[in-house]
Formats: structure tokens, C-alpha cells, sequence
């Protein structure tokens, strides 16, 4: 696949050089946008990563499947050949740890929807913020770009504290 | 000949149709946004479309991982609300056009966008939130849709400029078919948002309302932004924005602006509402 080019289509007030990070053997397009700040891209390497725990989520689709999930989620999740890791990331609900590891967001968004979370309480619990705060932050305009462009920028901070992680694959 | 009478672009968000069907739209925190659909709401009403051409993406619901096509549109006589993981939203369901999907489905392909078929699916909020948007909340929805679906989940989406294409090959097609239906085409999705990780509530209406300007007069422009730089300056979700870009390019060249509303938040997005004439 071709890399894309830099070229944008109106000038934005930001740096766009920064250095590339990506591993050797990351997709080529990778190292346009692995250095945006909080955010998994899902491409090959997340979705490749993630297959089975998105599937699992998938199914909760439907409402005998919440049903049986609910009744016993150790043995429901049986049926899907997760990893010990997704399978510790769905128990404890640490859904920051789902995206790292390949869930996608529409998809661990089902097993959010399961437990009566909606959209904007899922989202608030990925950024270590309390739901109050995450919804008046949103009143007051949402997340600013200005700092939230790059890793690089000196201006981004996790808000988990989490900084500049290696094992974002 | 079918003639397109008029495009829409929207977002689609899910706690909107949770307002609407939990009947929360009068709240302190829904009534601003509700009031900004009043002028679109009457133009639609006024244009009374025959059928609307509309632009969506699926959010795992009819499609996903097992399949994702990156083009498909919709050739059933009917489509159920889906349950998205909360249950089936309480809206009518939305009655096809296998005549007029058929012959574009046809058209494109000749034209080479492969559209992938589907003859079954039940479609999400994607698609059931904008028609609550343009068409409020009446027994059964006002006329028949095609759904056009768009991968936008699996990284990476058609380019916008390709967006931009497949709306030139959907104009042509609409063009050529033997009826006379008026057509609404309608992008949805967008604008700036982000649901993931710890930059979730990412907002840039800056961005937006450039994106918009550009959508409107500069088309060519709009089209040739990249993926990397929705990703950055939209927020990861608001990559959706390449669907507009069908809807626009379904229209001509030079269009008339009737109506622009941008409302900040809508849950986590900022929220656009794009009327243009033809």
C-alpha cells in the first residue's frame, strides 16, 4: 500500500514533521498517524490483534446473548478462544486495555451498551476522568486540539499519566 | 429521467435518536440542538422528496469483521431498526427501493465502483438517526430510502476523493433512471468527534467550519483531504466526514447553500446540519 502523502488541502497552524516512531514492521500508512496522541487507530495490525475479542462483543447484538453473558460471563466468553489477556480486559471492564489490544471502539461499545453504559460513559471512562468532568468538558467545547495534535507536541499529557507508551504496537 | 432535487448532510449520532425516542428533546441540554433542526425539518418538508439516496456507515450491526465492504448499498424491499447491543430503536421501519437501488447498484458497477449487494440487513443509527433528523417522528417514514453503506470502521476508509467520485457515478446514475422520482441524497456522519481512548471528546470546529466551506464551494479541495489529517485535526471517528463527500459530489458543481447549523455538543460530537440546493 502507498504511503500517504503530506500534502493537505489547507494549512493548518501545526507541525507535521514529526519523527517517525513506527516499528520496522508496521504498515507503511503507520507512520503518518502513530504519533497522534490518545487514539488506536484501527488498522491491520489492531484489527488483526483484536479479531476474536470484536467478535465476542459482536454477538452481544443479541438480546439471548446478553441474556447468557449476563448469567455467566467466564463460561460465555469460552465460546470465543479469547487470550488470557482480553479475557482479563473484559472481566475487569478496563476498556482502555481492550482498545490497546486490538478492540474496537463500535465493538467494546456493545459490551458497554450490556452494562447500560452509553456512549458518553464509555468515553469517559477510556480518559481517566470522572463522568462529571467528562461532561462538562464536552459543554465547554470538548477536548481542544491545540496540544492534542502529536505525542511530540509539549503541550500533550496523558490524562492517565500514561505518557509516551512503547507497547502501542 | 430521476432528478436529484437536493442534498443533506448530517451527523448521526446515537444519543440523538436516544432524545428523540425517550422524548428528551424539550431538556435544557437537547432543546438548542432540536431547535437548529426546525429550518431544516420545513425545507425537507417543503421539497418532499419521492426517495432519499442515503449515505451511511454501518457500526457492527449488519456487517463485521467476518466481511467489510468498503462500498455496498442496500436492494431490499425493507429494513428493520437493528438492535445495536440496547434493543431495537421504536421507529417505523424503512421501506426500500429495489427498483431505483437496482438500477444504481447496476449503473455504478458498469461505471466501476464495485458495490458490494445486499439483499438483507437491518440498518443502525447511522442511518434511522438522520431520517429522525430530517423527518421528526411520524407513524411511517414520508418516502422510501436507498442505503448506501461506507466503510468507515476498518481502517483504511475510501479516500475522500473516491467518496467524491462514487457521488459524481451516483449522479449519473440517478440521471439515468427511467422514472421520474425526485431524489434527496443525504451524507451522514461526522463532524469532529473522538469516542476512543484518552484523547476521547475531541472537538475542532475550526476544522469543521473550514471543512464545510470547502464541501460547499471548493469541493475539489474537500475531496483531497487525507486520512491522516481527519484522524489528527477531526478526532479518530470523525474521519466519517469522507461520507458527506458523496453527497456532495452528487450534486453540481456550483450549489446553493439554504441551510447551515453546527451545534456543540451533541454527546461527544460536533454536530452539522448542511442543506444545499442544486
Amino acid at each position: 500500500m502507498q504511503a500517504y502523502h503530506s500534502r493537505k488541502a489547507f494549512a493548518m497552524d501545526e507541525p507535521n514533521d514529526a519523527p517517525n516512531h513506527a516499528p520496522n514492521d508496521a504498515p507503511p500508512e503507520r507512520s503518518d498517524y502513530h504519533d497522534i496522541p490518545g487514539t488506536y487507530v484501527f488498522d491491520s495490525v489492531q484489527s488483526r490483534k483484536g479479531y476474536r475479542l470484536n467478535m465476542f462483543c459482536m454477538s452481544l447484538n443479541d438480546a439471548r446473548n446478553r441474556d447468557s453473558f449476563r448469567a455467566g460471563e467466564s463460561d460465555y466468553l469460552e465460546r470465543y478462544n479469547l487470550s488470557s489477556e482480553h479475557r482479563t480486559a473484559v472481566l475487569t471492564r478496563d476498556w482502555l486495555r481492550m482498545l490497546e489490544l486490538g478492540g474496537n471502539i463500535y465493538y467494546t461499545a456493545k459490551l458497554a451498551a450490556c452494562d447500560g453504559l452509553s456512549f458518553q460513559q464509555l468515553a469517559a471512562r477510556q480518559t481517566g476522568m470522572t463522568e462529571a468532568d467528562y461532561v462538562a468538558m464536552m459543554i465547554a467545547g470538548g477536548r481542544p486540539i491545540d496540544g492534542n495534535r502529536s505525542r511530540t507536541d509539549p503541550m500533550w499529557s496523558s490524562p492517565l499519566s500514561r505518557g509516551d507508551r512503547s507497547d502501542r504496537g | 429521467m430521476a432528478e436529484i432535487i437536493g442534498g443533506i448532510a448530517t451527523s448521526h449520532v446515537p444519543a440523538v435518536g436516544v432524545a428523540i425516542d425517550r422524548d428528551r428533546t424539550k431538556e435544557a441540554y437537547w432543546e438548542p440542538y432540536f431547535a437548529k433542526l426546525a429550518p431544516l425539518r420545513s425545507w425537507v418538508k417543503e421539497l418532499n422528496p419521492d426517495v432519499c439516496v442515503l449515505v451511511y456507515n454501518d457500526h457492527a450491526t449488519a456487517f463485521s469483521l467476518e466481511v467489510i465492504p468498503t462500498f455496498a448499498i442496500g436492494l431490499a424491499e425493507s429494513y428493520r431498526p437493528a438492535d445495536e447491543g440496547y434493543g431495537r430503536r421504536p421507529v417505523p421501519d424503512v421501506e426500500g427501493h429495489p427498483e431505483l437501488a437496482w438500477h444504481l447498484a447496476q449503473t455504478l458497477i458498469l461505471d466501476e465502483f464495485d458495490m458490494t449487494l445486499v439483499n438483507e440487513m437491518d440498518v443502525d443509527h447511522g442511518l434511522t438517526v438522520p431520517l429522525s433528523v430530517m423527518f421528526g417522528e411520524p407513524d411511517a417514514w414520508p418516502c422510501p430510502v436507498v442505503p448506501i453503506l461506507v466503510n468507515v470502521v476498518q481502517f483504511p476508509p475510501p479516500t475522500g476523493r473516491r467518496c467524491y467520485k462514487l457521488g459524481q457515478a451516483l449522479r449519473r446514475a440517478i440521471g439515468s433512471f427511467p422514472g421520474t422520482e425526485r431524489v434527496l441524497v443525504v451524507g451522514t456522519g461526522g463532524m469532529s468527534h473522538q469516542l476512543q481512548a484518552e484523547r476521547a471528546g475531541l472537538l475542532n470546529p475550526e476544522f469543521d467550519h473550514r471543512f464545510i466551506d470547502l464541501l460547499v464551494n471548493r469541493p475539489e479541495d474537500a475531496a483531497a483531504i487525507e486520512h491522516n489529517e481527519y484522524l489528527r485535526e477531526a478526532g479518530s471517528e470523525g474521519i466519517e466526514l469522507v461520507m458527506w463527500l458523496v453527497m456532495r459530489g452528487a450534486l453540481p458543481e456550483h450549489v446553493t447553500e439554504v441551510y447551515r447549523a453546527t451545534h456543540l455538543p451533541t454527546s461527544n460530537t460536533h454536530n452539522g446540519l448542511v442543506a444545499l440546493a442544486p
